[in-house]
């Protein structure tokens, strides 16, 4: 250590002791910013970053499953809605489509308003039918005895025993594609053996066969409703299950419609056993047992052969009420009417083709240059095939979609007879009671994830295209036959060359585009009649029934089953019943009084030895000692939701007309609640809730019907409006509004299941249902007339009379959603203002702020509002599409599922609103009438709801309530003040009934609240 | 020269002392619980028990255990609620009003009373909670500032309304209760020892018992009185409007606030009535809560029981001149519609079950004030029911006129009620003075001295 003083310096500053260096030699870096020290605020920093930071990673985003695209499709926006033409089929039944899809995933069908056959029309089970796509309960892989087998063992094994069978049965209902035809064709040119066998479960089999003796035709005519002055249905459920009947129902609503400009409409008649939805808008019904149908329609011809001087048939007379009123207005509008007949007696619809020719229709309103192709089957053939199976002539046999175990009328034992075949195939999208009974189940496809066209009209073509790839391990039934025929399997290349040739050359890219190729329809084309009427009511009438009998009919929601496991359909309430979930057992109250029967009891229904029980309904219009039963329930395997109800089939013993005679019925138990959507069936003359009037009441004075409550004052009688302790809302841009026509609402219940899609409503079950909390956004009130006169006193019994429904009642079918009020009662009443007023006019409803109180509810004079009784979604209480993932998929992803506890009810379908608005604002410019459209007003195949913004002049509805104002337009309840933005349509029938013609207020009254302009009697 | 009526009867009887009073009252508290306040506890505890279940059930699985349907949306909660509040209005009257208007005789039963009313209010508050679809929110109904999370109230809702009602009624209440309580508990702080010293008597906040202080306390009574006077007719008004205000025919109605208020002091004092009848028997208090009190009771019963009874009438009048056809048809269908028997009950127990106090004899007769107390308090409850399901089940659409059926979930929570309400009750009972001896004393001096006055009127 000597050198102590020699030192070593690294620069200058060192050297000279800087103070600045000696501060920060520590310090590497000398950068304050860097090198900063922790001082108290950075730890209070550190902290509140820490404790976000956790409490940020502890509340993990629900988000499950969501994959971002690494490869976005060209097509899909994430958010925007894409929309497909495609065509609903299910056996005969089509409708023209289009399907909404998300994000890939197809989440709503919507009417196609280019086909010229639906016209933009939907039915229930078409929007339902959504969700038979998402079904859980669908096996998910093609099986062989039930077990999972491979596609490639499955064919080699198929082709293998097609090989060395000699007969080859493939059996279908109705095939409306020409190009599936054709493969049937190419397979049986592989395989010469086969026979395709056509049948229907709601068969119309013996229309065609009277066509051909009757016309020489085999076809079903086109029925031009909108064309006809008079329409009588034999029961014929034409709005309802018959054929076509979208496209009638928006025919028929045609000749319906009135205004100030049109004051002339059809007059309906109906005549038929259980009161059906046609009954129910039909302007004169009368009843008739099914035994007596032949008598009728014979004693309709001799009573219109009688008028017109034509030879008449031997025949009994029947006094059914509206016979001789029917046939005087059939021969009055000659060449403008039209009888229609859902029988499947060759007899009847031989008779009714002779009262058809006899009055000139054929050719005018029975056009057979257009034929509809819905119904295709053949009653004999198929019973030959049962024969064969039995017999064991058939050794192969497959199923094409198609459900025979189930919904074929004489079934019988045919599962049984179907497993002792050599080779049993059955191609559909489940394991159905015919699948259960095959070999193997060649797991088919969904119509949505299928190739395919339609022909359902003379001209009309229609295609189908997949809008999701197969959900399970399924191939669509085309490709497997052509497998199996040993063709390639791609069907959508053999489509496109089909098609092709089949429209003679039209473009597929726009075909596809469109949904629908048209190639003209033919003139309107008429047939000479030869049929011998005086055999056919021979025959007719030999047709006897004794003690109460059973009919058969297809339900308006449920059809033949085939879409039994739907949730959507079950919930739907029958149109007229009201009843979800289940089937019943309809008696007239004069035969349930004889029988000892009330609401509530549950009975037996016995014929030949086959026994099912069901509830009692008391169904208004019935024909006495008769009972109705709805097919399609009661199936075994159509999964949790659609093993519900009874199948009634075996009770009609093969009687391809769906009737049976000397039902036993016995009472077996009481005091169940029917799931009934509506329990109490009158209006209680309340005329500020229905207005109606009557054809020549309305030509007279375009107010027939109205009511108008005036209010005492201080200074005279005031209109309701006029008087209010309200401000009212500032309207500056909008103001959406519908206008409801009562008199072309069917009451078919399409609206009700196109809300409940696209709204996400929960599906909530039978036992839900019967405590009264279905959840549907948009109901159809149906009343029934009561014979009753309307009680203006205080006589308890006279308003008791009134709750009475008549015997054989009027019907009024009221769409109802929320009023959309300007005085919204509703909104006053929520303490957390989770329900307010829109600057549009709409009362929303904010389901974040919702504490449930549920006092909006109660003081909603419509009672339009649902609470959550329960959560319904992840909850195996309800264990139906929103309780699994498959299901899920089907859920509008721009609507809110509402938590339990909360209130909901209609939006106007404000997710529509804002998306239409985007659009057009994106585009600067205002939105377009009808490019805004709810769901309910979609769907409706008659065009009854028009929605729009009413301030605006140039819309349909501003300009239906113009002309409507000091018309037939009212809103409910007026005299409350609630101002609804919802109007409705006085319904006008054209009958001759009188009615209580509203007559104009003047009436000293004492101050009170409100007074009624009409019927006053003092 | 004090100059005292000598017609006044006696308010407490058996010639009891000062001390007797505090010997009386306080035995209860101070000694071990008997065998039948053991049992009752019991039996309260498991109510409480099994209607706590059914309560954590309802908010486990959502309303639906419940009855209620799309288009009776309100049944047995908001029955159970106003009938609730109904009763509460007792303790308030007796204590305010009766003190304003120096009824003396109140001084046996008020505090019972008020402990009464705070029990019941508390229990209507838990229907209000109950009855929400999703109670954990119940706090936005509170107009709390924006940053707390919550959106500003609707005040136009009369919800809103009952909120400020009842939660200044409870804690008007609780401090009148309170606050009449301090002397009693000074009185048994100076008589206990070890912890229960130090409990009574951090509960009596020092009372000394100096002149100053009763000054003191005798202000606040009549300044509470004061307070709580025009509480006992707002809070059944407003919850009347509930009602009154909406747009429901047999709702809309005018003449809701005197009749709901009337209904509520009617149940209430029939409620009173029933739990002074038990307690008198009970802890022996027959000198204290004497016939006359019970007497009294009963004419004020049949008083209001007449009130509502013309309310009813009018209201079938009202609907009936109106001329409005859903007014009149929702009374109709009142008396004689599908619920005509609740309203059956309603007629039966309210308007003529009171009659029969018009009788002397049956007035003081104990086992007969005993049932027609509990019938008129069943016939409340059937008055709110009949008001708000049969109003609602048939409102204006027949469209959606249903029925109403209660499911084991109604019932549960309504014991849920009773269990706590007893609950409560019995706690009170045992370690609480059930009577206010301070007050009690104080007219005690003018009946025990009758013959003291008879001689000054002799020596003048």
């Amino acid at each position: 250590m000597e050198n102590t003083k020699k030192r070593y310096w690294k620069g200058i500053e060192e050297l000279s002791n800087d103070i600045d260096l000696v501060k920060n030699s520590q310090k590497e870096f000398n950068l304050d910013d860097i090198e900063e020290g922790t001082y108290r605020r950075d730890f209070l920093k550190m902290l509140g970053f820490g404790v976000a930071a956790v409490s940020l990673a502890s509340c993990s985003a629900p988000v499950k499953k969501t994959i971002p695209y690494l490869n976005k499709p060209e097509d899909v926006e994430p958010g925007i809605p894409n929309f497909y033409a495609s065509s609903y089929v299910l056996g005969g039944n089509y409708a023209s489509i289009l399907i909404k899809t998300r994000e890939g995933r197809p989440v709503k069908i919507e009417g196609n308003k280019l086909s010229g056959v639906t016209k933009g029309g939907v039915s229930a089970p078409v929007h339902a039918s959504l969700l038979s796509l998402y079904d859980n309960e669908k096996i998910k892989f093609p099986t062989k005895n039930a077990s999972e087998i491979s596609w490639s063992k499955l064919d080699s094994e198929i082709k293998a025993a097609l090989a060395v069978s000699k007969n080859v049965r493939i059996v279908t209902n109705t095939v409306l594609s020409p190009t599936t035809k054709k493969v049937f064709a190419d397979f049986t040119s592989k395989y010469p053996g086969t026979k395709v066998v056509t049948y229907d479960a709601n068969s119309a089999s013996a229309l065609i066969e009277a066509n051909a003796q009757s016309f020489g035709k085999a076809v079903i005519p086109s029925y031009l409703f909108e064309n006809a002055d008079i329409i009588v249905g034999v029961n014929c459920d034409f709005l309802g299950t018959w054929i076509s009947p979208i496209a009638f129902s928006s025919a028929w609503a045609e000749g319906r419609r009135v205004s100030a400009k049109k004051k002339t409409m059809s007059r309906h008649y109906q005549f038929e056993t259980g009161l059906s939805m046609t009954g129910a808008n039909a302007d004169v019904r009368g009843m008739i047992k099914p035994s007596e149908e032949g008598l009728f329609v014979a004693n309709l011809y001799n009573a219109v052969a009688g008028l017109t001087g034509g030879t008449k048939v031997a025949a009994g007379t029947i006094a059914t009420e509206g016979l001789m009123d029917c046939a005087k207005d059939l021969v009055a509008a000659k060449g403008k009417g039209l009888v229609v007949s859902g029988s499947n007696s060759v007899h009847v619809q031989t008779i009714v083709n002779g009262i058809n020719a006899l009055l000139g229709n054929i050719g005018n309103t029975i056009d057979f240059g257009n034929t509809l192709n819905n119904r295709q089957g053949s009653d004999v053939e198929m019973k030959q095939f049962v024969s064969e199976l039995k017999s064991g002539v058939a050794d192969a046999v497959i199923f094409f979609n198609c459900n025979p175990v189930y919904d074929y009328v004489a079934a019988g034992d045919l599962g049984a007879a179907i497993k002792k075949v050599k080779l049993s195939v059955s191609i559909s999208d489940r394991a159905d009671e015919t699948g259960l009974a095959c070999k193997y189940v060649a797991l088919g496809t969904h119509y949505l994830e299928s190739w395919g066209d339609a022909n359902p009209k003379t001209g009309h073509y229609s295609l189908i295209q997949p809008v999701i790839s197969n959900i399970f391990k399924s191939r669509q039934g085309e490709s497997s036959l052509l497998t199996w025929a040993s063709q390639p399997a791609d069907y959508q290349a053999y489509l496109k060359a089909n098609w092709s040739s089949m429209t003679n050359g039209a473009s597929w890219s726009k075909s596809l585009h469109d949904g629908v190729f048209s190639s003209g329809s033919a003139t309107v084309g008429g047939a000479s009649f030869s049929g011998n009427v005086a055999a056919a009511a021979l025959s007719a009438l030999s047709a006897k029934g004794a003690g109460i009998e059973l009919s058969v009919f297809e339900s308006v929601t449920m059809g033949t089953g085939a879409q039994a496991n739907n949730p959507w359909l079950l919930e739907t309430p029958d149109p007229v019943s009201k009843v979800t979930w289940e089937n019943t057992a309809a008696f007239s109250a004069k035969t349930a009084t004889e029988l000892k029967l009330e609401k509530g009891d549950w009975v037996n229904l016995t014929v030949n030895g086959q026994t099912i029980e069901l509830p009692v309904l008391i169904q208004p219009g019935q024909a006495d000692n008769t009972v109705s039963v709805a097919m399609g329930f009661g199936r075994t395997a159509a999964g949790k939701a659609g093993n519900t109800g009874k199948n009634v089939l075996p009770l009609v013993n093969g009687n391809a007309n769906l009737w049976a005679s000397d039902v036993k019925v016995a009472k077996t138990q009481s005091g169940y609640t029917l799931p009934q959507t509506q329990t109490h069936e009158t209006y209680m003359g309340r005329e500020a809730v229905v207005q109606e009037t009557v054809l020549k009441e309305y030509i007279k004075n375009p107010k027939a019907g109205r009511f108008e409550p005036k209010i005492q004052t201080s200074i005279g009688e005031q209109k309701p409006y006029s008087i209010t302790l309200w401000n009212g809302h500032n309207k500056k841009n909008h103001s959406w509004g519908m206008v409801i026509d009562l008199n072309t609402c069917t009451g078919c219940a399409a609206c009700v299941v196109s809300c409940q899609i696209e709204n996400n409503v929960a599906v909530v079950g039978k036992a839900e249902v019967a405590r009264a909390r279905e959840m549907h956004w948009i109901r159809i009130d149906r009343y029934y007339s009561s014979d009753a006169p309307r009680e203006e006193g205080y006589s308890v019994d006279g308003y008791k009379a009134m709750e009475v429904a008549a015997v054989n009642p009027e019907v009024v079918f009221q769409p109802l959603m929320c009023q959309h009020c300007s005085n919204a009662p509703c909104e006053t009443v929520c303490p957390v203002l989770a329900t307010t007023h829109s600057s549009e006019g709409l009362n929303q409803m904010t389901y974040n702020r919702c504490v449930g109180t549920r006092y909006c509810a109660n003081n909603c004079p419509y009672k339009v509002r649902r609470f959550n009784w329960f959560k319904y979604f992840e909850n195996d209480n309800f264990d139906y599409n929103f309780n699994n993932e498959l299901g899920r998929m089907v859920i509008n992803p721009d609507v809110t599922v509402r938590s339990r506890g909360v209130i909901e009810k209609c939006s106007m379908c404000v997710q529509r609103i804002q998306s239409g608005k985007l659009t057009a604002k994106r585009e600067s410019r205002r939105p377009v009438d009808g490019e805004i459209i709810t769901a309910c007003a979609q769907s409706c195949p008659t065009g009854a709801i028009t929605f729009g913004d009413i301030l605006d002049p140039t819309t349909k509805v501003a300009q239906l309530l113009e002309s409507e104002k000091e018309g037939r337009a009212f809103q409910l309840l007026e005299e409350i003040n609630v101002i609804p933005q919802v109007s409705y349509l006085v319904k006008v029938r054209n009958n001759n009934k009188a009615v209580v013609a509203s007559t104009e207020h003047g009436h000293e009254d004492h101050g009170a609240h409100e007074e009624h302009a009409s019927a006053n009697k003092h | 020269m004090t100059v005292i009526s000598p017609i006044r009867e006696k308010l407490v009887t058996g010639g009891k002392t000062h001390h007797d009073v505090t010997e009386d009252i306080c035995r209860h508290v101070e000694s071990a619980p008997t065998k039948e306040w053991k049992i009752a506890f019991a039996i309260s505890v498991l109510l409480l028990m099994y209607g706590g279940g059914w309560v954590l059930w309802t908010w486990w699985e959502g309303l639906g255990v419940w009855g209620l349907n799309k288009t009776v949306g309100w049944a047995w909660d908001i029955t159970n609620f106003v009938w609730w509040v109904g009763i509460g209005h007792a303790g308030t009257l007796i204590s305010a009003i009766l003190l304003l208007f120096r009824q003396k005789w109140r001084t046996s039963i008020n505090r019972a009373a008020e402990a009464m009313t705070i029990f019941a209010v508390l229990c209507a508050a838990s229907f209000i909670l109950m009855h929400m679809g999703r109670p954990w929110l119940a706090y936005w109904a509170l107009p709390l500032p924006n940053t707390f999370g919550s959106l500003w109230v609707n005040f136009n809702s009369p919800l809103i309304w009952d909120v400020f009602a009842i939660s200044t009624y409870f804690s008007v209440s609780v401090l009148f209760w309170f606050i009449g309580l301090i002397p009693d508990l000074a009185t048994i702080r100076d008589r206990a020892t070890g912890t229960r010293k130090k409990i009574y008597g951090a509960l009596s906040l020092g009372w000394t018992g100096g002149a100053k202080s009763w000054a003191a306390y005798e202000d606040v009574s009549l300044i509470l009185a004061g307070l709580s006077t025009p509480l006992v007719l707002s809070v059944h008004t407003i919850v009347s409007f509930d009602f009154a205000t909406s747009v429901i025919p047999g709702w809309h109605t005018t003449i809701f606030p005197p009749y709901f208020v009337a209904g509520a002091i009617f149940s209430g004092f029939a409620m009173v009535q029933n739990l002074m009848l038990v307690t008198r028997v009970v802890y022996k208090l027959e000198d204290y809560i004497t016939i006359e009190h019970i007497s009294l009771m009963n004419k004020i019963i049949t008083l209001t029981g007449s009130i509502v009874g013309v309310a009813y009438i009018t209201e079938f009048f009202i609907a009936a001149y109106s001329g409005v056809e859903y007014e009149k048809y929702a009374f109709l269908n009142r008396a004689t519609g599908p619920l005509w028997w609740s309203y059956a009950a309603m007629m039966t127990c309210n308007v003529l079950s009171p009659q029969v106090f018009w009788s002397k004899k049956n007035r003081e007769n104990i086992v007969l004030s005993f049932v027609i107390a509990v019938v008129v308090n069943i016939g409340m409850w059937f008055e709110r029911f009949v008001i708000i399901v049969t109003s609602l089940h048939r409102d204006y659409l027949p469209s959606s006129w249903t029925y109403f059926t209660p499911r084991m979930g109604d019932i549960g929570d309504y014991l849920f009620s009773f269990g706590f309400f007893f609950t409560c009750f019995f706690l009170f009972s045992k370690f609480l003075p059930v009577i206010n001896m301070a007050e009690v004393k104080a007219v005690l001096k003018n009946s025990s001295t009758e013959k003291k006055i008879t001689k000054i009127t002799n020596s003048n």
